[in-house]
């Protein structure tokens, strides 16, 4: 259970982000974050990976306050993040990334696993170079592949659909359903793609901030498909800042 | 035939020769271990010859036209202060030959003396031929003693023939002045890898100079360096197109503490159908690199390790 308690994030020189975020995120539950670009979402998931110190506020994990932890406890004690915009190294392999995700050396069975996974073909990528020559989607499923490997117990992938195909994203549902069936982890998704909302157990909107409507699949979702943008149908929500 | 046979090889020398050239008690194929400016072993096989020179110290090595497939080794190493080593090898690849050349030196010293390896090398590649040169520098022993290691190294490739330089020098080099020309004929393709780490108060000069002489021939530079402590490093590469040709280079370099690094490239198209390139970055490790391995689990300084060692790889 990863509890995310008041958070108030204020960086120096720039407008209040977040802005008293408070969530429970309970274990073999998928969440997915949505809302305007803007809102605070990614800053969210990086306040919760300890990549952004909070002003003020606490992340509580199985009962433990972390909020003191930097990124490389954090991890330690399971919290593992899919960057929207993954990194890229000159002369790391996915090979030695992966291996570093997992924390040893996997063979190539393992690595193969992992890769078709997130819908690459091992042999064609495993000894590639984690650099400018992989395209946004190929680098991105990688990225996807680094937290896959993780013993994590909290997940958080932001926006993983850009930039991955039809088959690999069919795929990436499927990957999300295997662990959020687990149960044992929290799996957080950020996404503003129709069928990751689909398959979500509960949706939160961070919007300006603050948490903006949440609940359920059944009861949010069909109220974020109604094209109205109204704030007065009966339906719809609203998602303009 | 004029192999020599092997001599007692000291502890200091057979580490060196394993990290240079991969030693494990013996190599195999042709090869010549140089030691402290003499001779610990020298081997010939049926299609590489290797000779002393008779004008100069040093070797020409004479691997026969179509030779495929084998490996030649010419380590050498300097274990005693003081030493100041010359030599001078020729290696003549014959035409349509197709062999790995592994070379490399090593230099370890305890006391306070300086020593020095300045290894000339020539390249004489006939039409079609291909070498990988493998060659690795390090120094080990004692840190306030001088260890100099200066390569001079002339490359000349004759028509459809193909020279891959892989070299690497990864510490604990007080000072090296690399200096390596080139001259290539029609559709002659020169690669060179350099991969270089320097700490402390080392410094290293690398200077590449190429002629594209030949009809589509093509070079391709890539160095990669980390310079950390107080160590300076300045990277020249000079192409010279005069012909329809390509040249690329591209120097990659990591500083940390106080290191320094300058990159000087200089291009010169003669022909209107020259394409020339040059690429260089200098800079600190990206903190978003180290902050990805961090959410992994690594510390600070093994995510700086990790992307060192793959950067250097």
């Amino acid at each position: 259970m990863l509890e995310v308690k008041d958070i108030v994030f204020d960086p120096e020189g720039s407008r209040r982000i977040l802005d008293g975020v408070t969530l429970q995120i309970p274990d073999g539950k998928l969440i997915v974050l949505t809302g305007p670009n803007g809102g605070g979402k990614t800053t969210l998931a990086k306040v919760i990976a300890g990549i952004n110190v909070p002003t003020s506020g606490q992340i509580i994990l199985d009962g433990e306050d972390i909020t003191a932890l930097d990124p490389t406890e954090r991890a330690r004690k399971g919290v593992a993040f899919a960057f929207q915009q993954p990194v890229r190294f000159k002369g790391i392999s996915v090979r030695k990334l992966l291996s570093l995700a997992a924390g040893r050396e996997l063979t190539d069975e393992e690595l193969g696993k992992v890769l078709t996974d997130v819908g690459v073909v091992p042999e064609q990528y495993m000894d590639r170079q984690v650099d400018t020559k992989l395209s946004g989607g190929e680098i991105k499923r990688i990225e996807i592949a680094s937290v896959l490997l993780r013993k994590a117990k909290v997940m958080i992938f932001d926006e993983p659909e850009a930039g991955i195909d039809l088959w690999s994203f069919n795929n990436l549902i499927r990957v999300f359903e295997i662990i959020r069936d687990r149960r044992d982890c929290s799996l957080i998704v950020i996404s503003h793609q129709e069928r990751i909302l689909s398959i979500a157990d509960e949706i939160i909107m961070i919007q300006n901030g603050k948490v903006g409507l949440s609940g359920n699949r059944s009861s949010i979702f069909p109220r974020l498909l109604c094209k109205n943008e109204c704030d007065d149908c009966g339906t719809c929500v609203r998602t303009e800042v | 035939m004029s192999d020599i046979a092997e001599k007692k090889i000291d502890k200091d020398t057979e580490e060196l020769l394993k990290i240079v050239s991969g030693f494990e008690g013996k190599f195999e194929g042709a090869f010549n271990i140089r030691s402290n400016g003499g001779c610990l072993g020298r081997k010939s096989s049926e299609n590489i010859k290797i000779e002393s020179k008779t004008d100069a110290p040093g070797l020409d090595i004479y691997i026969a036209p179509g030779t495929r497939g084998e490996r030649v080794f010419i380590p050498a190493c300097v274990t005693v202060a003081g030493v100041d080593d010359l030599v001078y090898n020729d290696f003549h690849v014959g035409e349509g030959a197709d062999v790995v050349i592994v070379a490399g030196c090593g230099i370890h010293t305890e006391t306070g003396e300086p020593a020095r390896h300045n290894g000339i090398h020539r390249f004489l590649l006939a039409k079609g031929s291909r070498v990988l040169y493998e060659e690795k520098h390090i120094g080990t022993g004692a840190e306030d003693t001088k260890k100099m290691i200066d390569p001079v190294t002339e490359c000349f490739l004759e028509e459809d023939s193909y020279l891959e330089m892989d070299t690497s020098q990864l510490g604990g080099v007080s000072s090296s002045v690399r200096n390596t020309k080139a001259q290539l004929g029609d559709r002659a393709t020169l690669v060179i890898k350099e991969r270089l780490l320097t700490d402390n108060d080392e410094t290293a000069q690398t200077r590449f100079s190429v002629e594209l002489n030949g009809v589509d021939s093509g070079v391709n530079l890539m160095s990669r360096s980390v310079a950390r402590g107080n160590s300076h490093q300045a990277y020249q590469s000079v192409i010279i197109g005069n012909n329809k040709c390509h040249g690329h280079s591209e120097c990659d370099a990591i500083i940390s503490d106080n290191g320094k690094v300058d990159a000087t490239p200089e291009l010169y198209a003669n022909s209107g159908d020259a394409e020339l390139i040059h690429e260089a970055a200098i800079g600190k490790i990206a903190g978003e690199q180290i902050m990805k391995l961090r959410t992994l689990g690594l510390t600070q300084e093994e995510a700086e390790a990790a992307i060192v060692e793959g950067f250097l790889a």
